[in-house]
């Protein structure tokens, strides 16, 4: 178990590792002048040479990149000219109003995706099991910002039940969140309901059955516990839908988050912010994956690494 | 993924046979992507000329006429006209995407799957590298870079999609390799090359096709995503993605100029993703 822990570990260093190369090439190396495109238009020469001598631009590209990766180890990402501050603080202080976005999504994922899974994979071949289906089918056909703006035309325009931008309360998050967390659900909802159909049929769910167990206490302690692995699995891969989704959601709804602001960065050509967000959100898909791997050893315990 | 027992295929109901859902996707895909093919033999209008004196007209049936059927947008162009036109840049973007996608994920695949352990983890390496940034996000910053040309497009969408099926083919070479008839292809003194084309490739080929259907659905909307967030396809072009983002700002007046592209991309999507359901559960069972 150890041993697997370190080998991981240092696998989901190298994946940052290679992330951060990638960025380096995109914004750094792509663009040709890197400095220009690090400083806001018209800024003046010297300060271009400046940066150019702080980057060591004129070093071979090798160099250039240990440059790059000492400082963003310690946490310098370059300033934001659009926010005159450091580049990693005016991220971070968006990560809450995204966090509480992804949150949202990611409980209602669970929640609704589960449930509409079990509902599904226990009344097979039912209606519930055909309207679950074709809610998950929608689910994962609608595309995320015209659903967001059908909701808002909906809810908003038409029935004026909920705000359809700002960030103040629980009725703010309500569109949102639906709009994140569509697709992940019916993601999870297919998944669930074929996870459990071949959990349902194993010889140790009938002798449960047999024994006399509730219905109740077979499904959801015996094989649901059994179903959740690929589930889970399923559930850490998707931090990046939702962190990807997050970008467009909350520009829909003005939603002060992460998302909005790397779309802003790049309309103001603030590229320090944009590789802040980039390198922010792998490490988070990269820590929430490595997380997840050794969740599984807590739900399932015969799953044992070596 | 490959080499399942049988037995899997034929606990489906009508073995050989697309299920009617899959048919169904397969129609409208088919639909919207003739509409859009035959655009202009269908619709009249200029899918891109203002005509200010028509601006918000509504849909027919809702006030408006039949002359636009969907009704006209904020320039009085035709909404109708702009969808169909706005398919053929759309689908065809995806369409080339999903192809370069393949290609590159393929020969991939097969280079790590057959080029030795070192190879496989560099690639494998650069799959996990490729998967844990979100595809929007990096696709907008390579786009804000190099600019928003339909060549810059197509590299972002292929870019975004080449890990698939490298990581299936990949697989697939990985079990197929150790079949008994590849040995003795390779005791006989077949070379690497041959055994790719002759026995790896033929049997990679359903999970390939089932991924291409697939992920051509998740190519329209990446697409039609950067356009709505304006690092698309650019204005006056019609994108569906485009005329989304345009019609939001009518959304308290004229509510059709954001709902009708909507429900072309709900289409394509929705249609490519039975499609490709079906051609899963026909051609690769194991691979749901």
């Amino acid at each position: 178990m150890r041993a697997y822990v370190l080998r991981r570990l240092a696998q989901s260093a190298l994946t940052l590792l290679g992330v951060s190369l990638l960025v380096f090439v995109v914004l750094r190396v792509l663009p040709g002048d890197p400095a220009k495109m690090l400083l806001p238009d018209g800024a003046p020469q010297s300060a271009v040479d400046e940066l150019n001598r702080q980057l060591g631009l004129h070093e071979p590209l090798p160099v250039q990149y240990a440059i790059f990766i000492r400082s963003v180890v310690r946490g310098d990402f370059g300033q934001s000219f659009q926010y005159r501050a450091p580049a990693l603080r005016v991220v971070t202080e968006r990560i809450a109003a995204t966090a509480e976005l992804a949150l949202a999504a990611l409980v209602l994922t669970v929640a609704v995706g589960v449930s509409l899974g079990i509902l599904a994979a226990v009344r097979r071949g039912t209606r519930y099991d055909y309207a679950s289906t074709v809610l998950a089918v929608l689910g994962q056909s609608l595309p995320n910002f015209w659903l967001g703006i059908m909701l808002i035309l909906l809810f908003g325009v038409a029935l004026r039940w909920l705000p359809t931008s700002g960030f103040e309360g629980w009725r703010h998050v309500v569109l949102p969140a639906v709009t994140l967390a569509a697709f992940p659900t019916a993601l999870v909802a297919r998944l669930t309901r074929s996870s459990m159909l071949e959990i349902l049929g194993r010889d140790f769910v009938r002798t449960g059955r047999a024994k006399g167990l509730a219905e109740r206490a077979v499904v959801l302690r015996h094989a649901l516990r059994n179903a959740a692995v690929p589930v889970l699995t399923v559930l850490g891969l998707q931090i990046g839908t939702l962190l990807g989704g997050a970008v467009i959601t909350e520009s829909v709804f003005a939603w002060p988050g992460m998302g909005k602001l790397v779309v802003d960065a790049i309309y103001f050509r603030d590229f320090p912010v944009v590789q802040t967000v980039l390198i922010f959100s792998a490490t988070v898909f990269v820590v929430i994956n490595l997380l997840v791997d050794l969740l599984y050893t807590v739900i399932d315990p015969r799953i044992r690494y070596s | 993924m490959s080499a399942r027992p049988a037995a899997r295929a034929t606990a489906r109901p009508r073995p050989g046979r697309l299920s009617p859902p899959a048919l169904v996707g397969g129609l409208l895909l088919a639909l919207v992507v003739l509409a859009s093919l035959f655009a202009p033999l269908l619709v009249s209008s200029d899918p891109v000329k203002p005509s200010f004196s028509r601006r918000l007209a509504p849909p027919w049936g809702l006030g408006g006429s039949v002359a636009h059927p969907v009704g006209t947008d904020n320039l009085g162009r035709d909404i109708l006209a702009r969808m169909l036109h706005g398919g053929r840049i759309s689908l065809a973007l995806a369409a080339i995407s999903v192809v370069i996608a393949g290609a590159v994920g393929i020969v991939v695949g097969l280079v790590a799957g057959s080029g030795g352990e070192r190879v496989d983890a560099f690639f494998m390496r650069l799959a996990d590298v490729q998967l844990a940034l979100p595809v929007i996000m990096l696709a907008i910053a390579i786009v804000a870079v190099v600019g928003t040309s339909p060549a810059a497009l197509v590299g972002v969408l292929a870019l975004s999609g080449w890990v698939l099926y490298a990581r299936t083919v990949r697989a697939n070479v990985l079990t197929i390799r150790r079949l008994e008839y590849v040995e003795a292809a390779y005791t006989l003194g077949a070379s690497d090359l041959r055994i790719i084309v002759r026995h790896i490739l033929p049997n990679t080929l359903a999970p390939i096709l089932v991924i291409g259907s697939s992920q051509f659905a998740t190519m329209v909307l990446l697409e039609s995503g950067l356009s709505f967030l304006g690092m698309g396809i650019q204005a006056p072009r019609p994108s569906w993605g485009l005329m989304l983002a345009e019609g939001r700002d009518y959304l308290s007046n004229a509510w059709w100029l954001a709902t009708a592209p909507g429900i072309m991309i709900s289409l394509v999507v929705l249609g490519a993703n039975l499609l490709g359901d079906g051609l899963r559960d026909l051609l690769d069972p194991g691979l749901g």
